[in-house]
């Protein structure tokens, strides 16, 4: 019998890194931030309020699985353990099945924090596009939440969908953004708001013998407009960054930039340190440096106690 | 903190939106929702924050737009329960039934 060849255009691949310069015998404190989201994990490991390392990778059906996989993937990078830690916190949508996580904090509030850390104090709008919900946020020179709006019931224009658009037209789902620009002429935007709906639209395009570059250009620019209508409803204000996943698809970040007239901040990083030595700069670990930048206050303020064991 | 529960469809923008700033916890809003959707909990948008605020039911945040709907927000000739209710002035809601209800 002939076996058909199984390959999975949605795969991203997952990764780990670590700071070399970051020694953290001489730590205060060593604290972790793990976001367990919907369709991603990552773990960062910040040492005094430095990130030390990281690590991403994607959730399974199991999310406590997930998270210590992504957590034992940061430790290996740092050669820290477990008991090393002193304060965890959970967050993302799987957050309350982190089993090793001391307190959580919403993913809202912890992208504005991680975005606040990543970009520079004088970012004011983060954008999160997660695997199954947008979020558009608004935050003050701290980092702190003042308005926010989210998108609860529809999983329009999110990572997922990409992923979904991926498989079905059979490219790997990195190439789609830069693919998405050979074209010859903008194509009208996919119609459907739903992913579903939109699924059957790209099928029917396929059918037509449309370019699939062009089908990929008319699906991120949906996805753009799909944005930008949340975005409007918040208001944007500069200076305007995106995290997540699709901060990652030149195809969305582009369209979704002349769509909204305002320019996004560079994926590069805030702090000159890291900068200048040309480190890499994962916009889906926002989340958890919020998170390990909170469990950093909570031990400062002396709110919540350390909990390391060696 | 400007905080929105809800959700946006093809039918319109439906959302409950609280000013955390101004919330002082009184509870009066949950005494006068009809339909029991506003509970009084820990800020979870703000973990530094110390006093409890008021948030929509996160069950009741994907159907919104029915729970809501009695009370008619933001177009009845009187203001709804809860806004009503609210002092400090800190509870509105989106336009989408005023768009649905509203005299056109």
């Amino acid at each position: 019998m002939v076996k058909a060849k199984k390959i999975e255009y949605w795969r991203w691949p997952g990764g780990a890194w670590s700071n070399p310069d970051i020694d953290w015998q001489k730590r205060k404190f060593v604290t972790a931030g793990i976001d367990v989201g919907s369709v991603s994990s990552q773990a960062v490991l910040m040492v005094d309020g430095q990130l030390s390392s990281y690590s991403s990778t994607r959730t399974g059906y199991d999310s406590t699985k997930s998270a210590w996989t992504a957590m034992n993937m940061a430790l290996n990078e740092s050669n820290l353990k477990v008991d090393n830690i002193d304060y965890c916190i959970g967050t993302g949508y799987g957050r309350v099945n982190v089993p090793f996580a001391q307190q959580t904090i919403t993913e809202i509030t912890c992208h504005a924090r991680g975005a606040n850390f990543m970009y520079g104090p004088e970012i004011r709008t983060v954008l999160d596009t997660g695997g199954q919900d947008c979020k558009a946020i608004r935050c003050d020179e701290r980092g702190k939440v003042t308005k926010f709006v989210m998108n609860d019931k529809c999983a329009a224009g999110t990572g997922r969908g990409m992923e979904v658009f991926a498989d079905l037209i059979g490219v790997p789902v990195w190439e789609i953004g830069p693919r998405s620009f050979q074209i010859d002429k903008e194509p009208e935007m996919i119609s459907s708001t739903c992913v579903v709906f939109a699924k059957s639209e790209v099928i029917g395009l396929l059918q037509e013998g449309r370019p699939e570059n062009e089908i990929m250009a008319a699906y991120c620019a949906a996805m753009a407009h799909r944005i930008t209508e949340l975005l409007n409803r918040l208001g944007i204000e500069e200076k305007f960054a995106i995290t997540g996943g699709i901060a990652k698809n030149e195809g969305v970040v582009k369209r979704l930039e002349k769509e909204t007239k305002v320019k996004a901040m560079k994926t590069e990083w805030y702090d000159p340190n890291m900068r200048d030595k040309g480190l890499p700069f994962d916009t889906q670990i926002a989340g958890a440096i919020g998170a390990a930048l909170f469990a950093f206050d909570m031990l400062e303020s002396g709110k919540a106690k350390s909990i390391r064991k060696a | 903190m400007i905080a929105q529960y809800g959700f946006k469809d093809g039918s319109g923008e439906w959302f409950f939106i609280v000013d955390t700033d101004k919330c002082n916890n009184c509870v009066e809003c949950v005494k006068a929702c009809p339909a029991g959707a506003l509970e009084i909990c820990e800020d979870e948008y703000d973990p530094l924050r110390k006093k409890p605020v008021v948030r929509f039911k996160p069950e009741e945040r994907k159907r919104i737009k029915y729970t809501c709907a009695p009370c008619r927000p933001g177009y009845w000739n009187k203001p709804p329960p809860c806004v009503a209710s609210c002092e400090p002035g800190a509870i509105s809601h989106s336009d989408g039934w005023k768009h649905l209800y509203g005299k056109k």
